[in-house]
This record gives structure tokens, sequence and C-alpha cells, in this order.
């Protein structure tokens, strides 16, 4: 009876190291591959992160440029961007979901929003690209539509649905006590929301802010639609430009394999997992801050 | 409650066991087969092999992966050919030049569609190893929004071209157009077109990067220089049949066509190859000869694709 | 005084009015959002685009996606809760859990595209398995083992504390508290999650181009599971719906079929999501009368 004991807990933890075993050979992967740019053809860290001239060899004798500052700058605009347009109205969801009309937002509005976080990239790009970036065209007088402004919003769309649940579980774990207190001072629903759920809850919601910038960072397709690839760095919103992941989905398949150009994508896919981990740290960060004030 | 939730696992584990053992089955014959495709049929066996009589038997899988500009071409052959005979199994996989040539050396796909040589993709040893097929011509156009045209651009000078997408020239009135601003919308650097339009076309001339719209394909590509003022960019005949919201652009006044590219006035063409891994097994050589066979060239020609036997000439 | 409360009522009706607008705003968005692509979709349909077809209908790929997400759930659904159940029950507080964690959180966050190309790597150049629905599904079963990891975990733990221990007070071992209370008691939270997984690879294409291909020829009545014909082969190659759609708009043919193939790929998850969310519901109420 207890040599099943111990199986069952040797498998479940099996599982476990598996998980493990899986992101170290991932990553492994990828550092692999994406140390060849600075071991087999010579660059610096310095030039892949600072540099604007993106010029690399598409084969194996190297010698062109890979700075890759302009992906670099493209990823971190439209995602701020698409997090200064998705954040307020997530939360505001977030808000109406779970305290101002429990109701309609558990029972209806909730689903609604949860299933757009399955909808495919490729239907959110198409759509961008045919009502979107036409629409941005005539209202601002442009003659191109496509721009991070419009990247930033197709982004918003899609992470709007991850920011919102994760936030609204987090305002819904807020004690009951904690509402309860502050109606009993006398407080307005808004203010016990403005001053005691939202701080309460602020560890939780800066998670899903993080969680949905990790997914508009790493989203390829959609954004490749809209943003106009140029190989420039932005000047304003409505600035085309590239970000990491459509340089990576666009030349991937076509780069010769092991050429300083391949090399330099795989780098930059490195560069993504970096970031991903990094985030992630963030997220623990805070969700430790809260557990350390609990207690204290 | 408690037996309920017990048989949703149980069956679970049920279907698990039955997947994992069903592949395990299946691995085993699929590999016996694909290895060779003349198997456990033994009445079609090798007595009456002669190529048309065999024909009606072949089965197996194709599978191709590469040149997007190749995929609708080898898509409908793909079709006809699965009509005539139905046990076998085709797909036909875009993801680029590079990635088909990469997949076909390493053996994951048996055929690998280019837009260009091996070697230029592949290391020496590993492009020796392809054989090649080259099954059609394919012809880049230069194409504008409707109103360039509209406002008199018919023609442009191959210098015009040049200086047009080097960034040079931003204004269409420069070449007698209207006046509007310049849009250049091309390809990604590593792209097949890309590098056969900067050929041919340009004569070498390096595309602006810092100034054009590069999309990903030439679907995309069509969309946004029909939605775009000012727009230029280049697709292959293929993406132009039946497609009204562009207009081509005369080269050195030689209109893009099929019949222009087999008498040899129009330069932007090239070869497209399909790689196979040394010799094709049966059923890949039967798909092979079956694009470049006479009967299907005219379906060819009808979906914008040249016939490799038609051209006149054979350099540029 | 006074003043001061009324002010503040004028603030917060004006804030329940600004939550509601943005409510409202965000529901018709998305509502418009799944109104352009399915009846878009549905109005240029053509009765043959429904059929089981090699070209021009998307039957088979309607077919290969919930097969190949079916068997990547196979896969995934395992792992994930026995993973889940490590970390609820035997982890202890240390580096290596809070590392677990960190994994976990990192492949949930991986871009597909990379998930895609590490598959290629592994399950067909150093597995040989070729461009087939096997290894698409373990490629998508990468993807979805961090979200039924975590819904086990949280479902586990979000028990009340008194099942474990009445159950351990009664004598049984740690497994069998988790195998005979603690997982009954959490599946409905689990099968959420793993209808949520499901979602996220019915969606998948940039994992699946590199790794499953895009086959089409089915024939059905074909029971001979070596024949790359037979719709339940595991080792043919298999178009999904998403697949059809890219490689559709990409190469511009047929915009009617692939807007179709949006509208029923949106109408999958839809159906997903709201079953699940029927089903949550169902045995929320039928567990909330036991803990009464």
């Amino acid at each position: 009876m207890f040599r099943r004991e111990y199986g069952w807990r040797g498998i479940a933890t099996l599982c476990g190291m598996f998980v493990i075993i899986l992101t170290i050979v991932i990553g492994a992967f990828l550092i692999y591959k994406g140390s060849d740019t600075f071991l087999k053809f010579g660059h610096t860290l310095w030039e892949f992160l600072g540099s604007a001239e993106w010029n690399p060899a598409d084969n194996a004798d190297g010698g062109g440029a890979v700075g890759a500052l302009i992906f670099i700058v493209g990823s971190l605009s439209t995602c701020a961007l698409a997090l200064l347009i998705a954040a307020p109205f997530s939360l505001g969801s977030a808000i109406f979901i779970t305290e101002i009309s429990k109701k309609y937002g558990e029972r209806f509005y909730r689903p609604v929003v949860e299933i757009f976080a399955g909808i495919p990239s490729v239907v959110y790009g198409w759509v961008g690209l045919t009502v979107l970036v036409p629409f941005i065209k005539t209202v601002f007088h442009r003659q191109v539509g496509h721009s991070i402004l419009a990247a930033g919003i197709v982004l918003a769309v899609m992470i709007f649905p991850t920011i919102t649940s994760v936030s609204a579980d987090a305002i819904a774990a807020v004690p009951n006590e904690c509402r309860n207190a502050a109606y009993g001072m006398g407080s307005t629903r808004w203010q016990t929301i403005y001053r005691v759920v939202i701080p309460a809850a602020g560890s939780g919601i800066i998670s899903g802010i993080i969680l949905g910038l990790a997914r508009a960072f790493g989203e390829a397709l959609a954004v490749a639609m809209v943003i106009g690839q140029t190989t420039a760095l932005p000047t304003s919103i409505f600035s085309t430009t590239k970000t990491l992941t459509t340089e990576i989905a666009s030349q991937m398949g076509n780069a010769m394999e092991g050429g300083e150009m391949k090399s330099a994508l795989w780098t930059m896919a490195l560069l993504l997992f970096l970031i991903s981990l990094l985030f992630i740290s963030l997220i623990h960060h805070f969700s430790n801050k809260k557990e350390g004030g609990e207690k204290a | 409650m408690k037996r309920r939730t017990l048989a949703i696992l149980l069956t679970a584990a049920m279907t698990m066991g039955a997947a994992l053992t069903g592949c395990g089955d299946s691995a085993g014959d699929t590999s016996a087969e694909s290895s060779s495709s003349d198997n456990t049929d033994t009445e079609s066996s090798t007595e009456d092999s002669s190529s048309d009589t065999a024909t009606e038997d072949l089965s197996g899988t194709i599978t191709a992966a590469g040149s997007s500009a190749l995929k609708p071409l080898a898509d409908d052959a793909a079709d006809a050919f699965a009509e005539l005979y139905p046990d076998v199994a085709i797909t036909i996989d875009a993801g680029g030049s590079g990635e088909g040539l990469k997949q076909v050396s390493e053996g994951t796909v048996d055929i690998g569609n280019s837009d260009v040589e091996a070697s230029e993709k592949l290391d020496e040893a590993q492009a020796a190893e392809l054989v090649d097929h080259q099954v059609c011509v394919i012809t880049m156009a230069p194409i504008v929004n409707p109103d360039v045209k509209e406002g008199g651009v018919e023609n442009l000078t191959k210098d015009q071209l040049i200086s047009i997408f080097t960034g040079e020239t931003k204004n269409w009135s420069e070449v007698g157009g209207p006046d509007e601003d310049i849009v250049l919308v091309t390809r990604p650097t590593s792209s097949g077109t890309r590098a056969t339009f900067q050929k041919y076309a340009l004569d070498g001339a390096e595309e602006a990067s810092n100034a054009s719209m590069e999309t990903d394909d030439s679907g995309v590509l069509l969309q946004n220089v029909k939605d775009t003022k000012g727009a230029i960019g280049y697709v292959a005949l293929s993406y132009l049949v039946g497609e009204t919201g562009v207009e081509t652009v005369s080269i050195d006044g030689v209109e893009p066509t099929l019949e222009n590219t087999y008498n040899g006035t129009y330069p932007v063409w090239t070869y497209e190859h399909m790689y196979t891994k040394g010799e094709a097994n049966e059923v890949t050589q039967a798909y092979l000869d079956y694009i470049m066979s006479d009967e299907y060239g005219e379906q060819m020609e009808e979906l914008g694709y040249g016939v490799s036997s038609k051209m006149t000439v054979t350099e540029h | 005084m006074n003043k001061k409360i009324k002010r503040s009522r004028m603030v917060d009706r004006g804030m329940t009015v600004v939550f509601y607008a943005i409510a409202l705003l965000f529901f018709l968005l998305l509502i418009g959002f799944a109104g352009k692509v399915i009846i878009g979709g549905l109005m240029g349909a053509t009765p043959e685009m429904f059929a089981f077809e090699r070209k021009g209908s998307i039957g088979n790929q309607l077919f290969n996606t919930i097969y190949l997400v079916f068997v990547a759930l196979v896969f995934s659904v395992p792992i994930g809760v026995f993973a889940g159940i490590y970390l609820a029950m035997y982890a202890k507080q240390g580096f290596l859990t809070k590392f677990l964690r960190i994994c976990i959180e990192t492949l949930s966050s991986l871009p597909s595209i990379v998930v895609g190309l590490f598959g290629y790597l592994v399950f067909l150049v150093f597995m040989g398995l070729g461009k087939s629905l096997l290894a698409g599904a373990l490629s998508v079963s990468i993807l979805t083992l961090p979200l039924i990891t975590t819904t086990t975990e949280d479902a586990i733990r979000g028990l009340p504390p008194g099942y474990y221990q009445a159950s351990m007070g009664m004598g049984a071992t740690t497994w069998q508290s988790i195998f005979h209370v603690l997982l009954p008691a959490s599946i409905p939270r689990i099968m959420t999650g793993v209808i949520l997984a499901a979602g996220r690879g019915f969606g998948e294409a940039a994992v699946l181009l590199y790794t499953t291909g895009s086959g089409s020829t089915l024939r059905w009545g074909n029971w001979d599971f070596s024949s790359p014909t037979c719709p339940f082969n595991l080792l043919r190659p298999a178009e999904t719906l998403s697949i059809q759609i890219w490689n559709l708009q990409t190469n511009g043919q047929d915009r009617a079929l692939a807007n179709l193939a949006s509208a029923v790929l949106l109408i999958l998850v839809l159906l997903f999501s709201i079953g699940a969310n029927l089903w949550g519901n169902h045995i929320a109420k039928k567990t909330s009368g036991d803990r009464d």
C-alpha cells in the first residue's frame, strides 16, 4: 500500500520535473541557436542592443550589421501604447464585473471577454488591416494608415481579455470585510473602490498588466499586418516600423540556415525569451511583496 | 458523485492508452510505408509496373514546403493530381524558400520549393545532395495603385524604377504622374521575390529599406497597394489573375506578360525550383512529371505561371 | 460637511456611469468584432464550402482542428494535472519550487513561433515523425501544459482545508486523499482550465505551420490506420482551420473561404467557452449545496 503511495508521489514529482526540464531545454535551444551571432560572427552585445543599423548578410560569411535597436524600440513603443489604451479600460471592466454589476458582469460580460482570448491572431490582424488601417487613414488624413497606432490598438484589443480577467480575479479576492468596513464608515461605492479595493488588489492588477504585456511582446502575425514594416526608427505614433517578432516571423522562413541573418534572428528570439523571464521575475517580485505585507 | 468522477478519470485514462497504442501501431506502419511506397498491396506489385498502368495504384504521401510564390501552383497541381490518384495525400506548405530548402535537406519533406538556387541558401555539401526540377517560370510585375496609372504613369524606364525604389524619386509628378507621394510596398530582404526583382528590374540596386513598407506575403502586399494612394510594389503575375484593384506598369515600354517573358523582351522572371533530396521516389516523381507535363501546362498558364519549355531564352 | 457628502455622492454616481460606459463600449466593440467576422464569413459562404472535400471546403479542416486539439490534450492533461498535484501537495517551499513556477510561467508566455521551431527540431528532425498531426499535437501540448498545471494547482489549493484534513483523519494516505477526495472535488475547475487550453489550441497557427503541414486529403470510411488518407491516422499531415486561414489570406486566393473559416473557428471557440461557463455554473450550484 505504501509502495503505491510513493509510486504516485514519484509520478507527480516526475511530471513537475518534466516541466522544468522542458523549459531548460527550450532555453538551451535558444541560447545554442542565438549565441552564433556573438561567437561565430563576432558581433558585440552592445552592437546588437544599441545600434540601429540592421543589414545582416544572408550567408555564412557574415560581415553585415546586426543592430536590433529598431526592433527593440518598435516592440517597446507598440506595447507601451497598447498598454496605455488597454489598461484603463481593462481595469474599468474588471471593476464593473466585480463591484458595479456582479450579476451581469460574472454571468455575461466576463465570459464574452474571455472568449476573445481564444481568437486566432490572424483574424485580429486581418480585421485590423481591412477596418482599422483605412479608418486611421481617413480620420487622420494620412496617406498610409499602417502605423504604431494601428498596431497598438490591435494589441490593446488582444490583451484586454487577459488584463481584465486577471484583475477581476484579484479584485474579487479582496475580502468582503474590507468593503463592509469602508461602507460602514460611510464611504460611497466609488470611495470604497478607489481607496480600499484597488490598493488591496494592487499587486494582482499589476500581475495582470504584466501578463498582458508579455502577450503583446510575443505577438507576431497580427502586428505584422498593420504596422507597415519599415526598417527605420519610429518618429511618431503614425510612423511605420518593425518589432522583434514581426522581423523574426517575416525573415526566419527565408533566411539561409547557419547564415548571419538567421543567427541574428535567433538572437532576437533569445532576447524575447529573456524579456519574458524578466516580466515573470517582476510578477514574482510584486506578489512576494504582497505576501510579505500580509504577514507584517 | 464519486463514482461518476471515477468514471470520467477512467475514460480519460483509457482514451489516452488507446491513443498511445494507436500511435505506436501507426508509427510502425507508416515508417515502413514512407521508406518505400511499394507496400503491402501484393496484387499490384511488380508484375505490371509500366508507368501508365501502375499509376492507378500509386499510394503514399508527398510533403512539400517552401516558397509562397510557388504554393498556389503546387496546390492546384496537387488538387488535379489527387483526382487522378485518390490514394496519394499531398501536403504543400509555405514558410519561405530558405525553410523549404532546409527541410528537404534535412529530409523532413519530400520536395523543397524555392525561388532561388539551392546554393544560395544552403552550404555546398547540402546543396550538392539536392536534385533540381525547374517546374515553371515566374514573372514579376511592378504594380501601382489605380490612381497612379490614371494620373498618367503607364510606363517607367529602368532608371526611373531604380530611382523610385532606392528612394531618390519621392513624388509621382517627377515621373509624369499625379502630385502624390510615392509609397513603396516591398517584401522582406530575404524574400526570393525581392531578390529576383532587385536583380533583374533594379539591376542589383539596393532598395531603400528605411523608406518602404515590407509585407510578409504577396496577398497582404496586394491589399496594401490596393488601399494606399500612390503605392507601388511588385508581385508575381500569378497573383494578378482576376485581380482588378491594382494596375501593372510596363518597364521600358514592355508590358509584363507571359508572351513577353517567353520571347525574352521582358526581363524580370526566374525559374521556380522544386528540389528533391537525391532522386525522387515513385510518387513524388509522378507528381513532378505531372506538373511538367504538356496537359498541365495550359492550366499553369491560366494560373499566371510560365511553362519552362516555352522559353525561347534561357538566360537573362 | 453636507456639501462634501453631496459631492462624494455626485462623484460616485458619475464614476458608476463611467464604468457602465466602459463596459458597454467594450462589450459593443467585442460584439461588433464577432458580428463582423461571423456574419461576414457566413454571408459569403456557399453550401459547397461546408463539404468534406480536399479543396474549397472546411469540413476536413474542422475535423483536423478538433482531433488535433484532442490529441494534444491527451498528452498535456495527465502531465499537467500531475504537475499541478505536485505543486499543490508535495512541493516543499524552496528554490526548486520557485524555479518550477518560473518555468511554468515562462512556458506560458513563450512566443508561439519559438515553440513551433522547437517542435520542428525535436519532433521532426530528432524523432523523425515527419509533418504530422502527432508532431503538431505534441507542440500544442507544450503550449497548453502551463495553463493546465496552474489551474489544477489553483483548484486543489482553492478547496477548503477541511477536505484534506477529514480524509487524513479517517486514516487515508496522502495519495488516497488526493485521488478520492481532492481531485474529484476540483474536477470542475480543472475542466475549465482544460477547455481554455483547448481554446488556445484551436487558434494556434504559428506552431502548426512548422509541424503539422497543410494536408487536407481525407477519405472518409478509410479505416486503414497506416494510410495517409485515413482520418484517424496520427502520422498524416493535417491542416487545421487556423492554418487554412493563414494559407488562404497570405496568398489572397479564396477570401470568402478564409472568412468562412474564421467565422467557423470563432463559433467553435465561442461554443467551447460558453460550454465551459455553463458547466462551471452547474458544478458551482451543485457543490455549493454540500458546503453549507
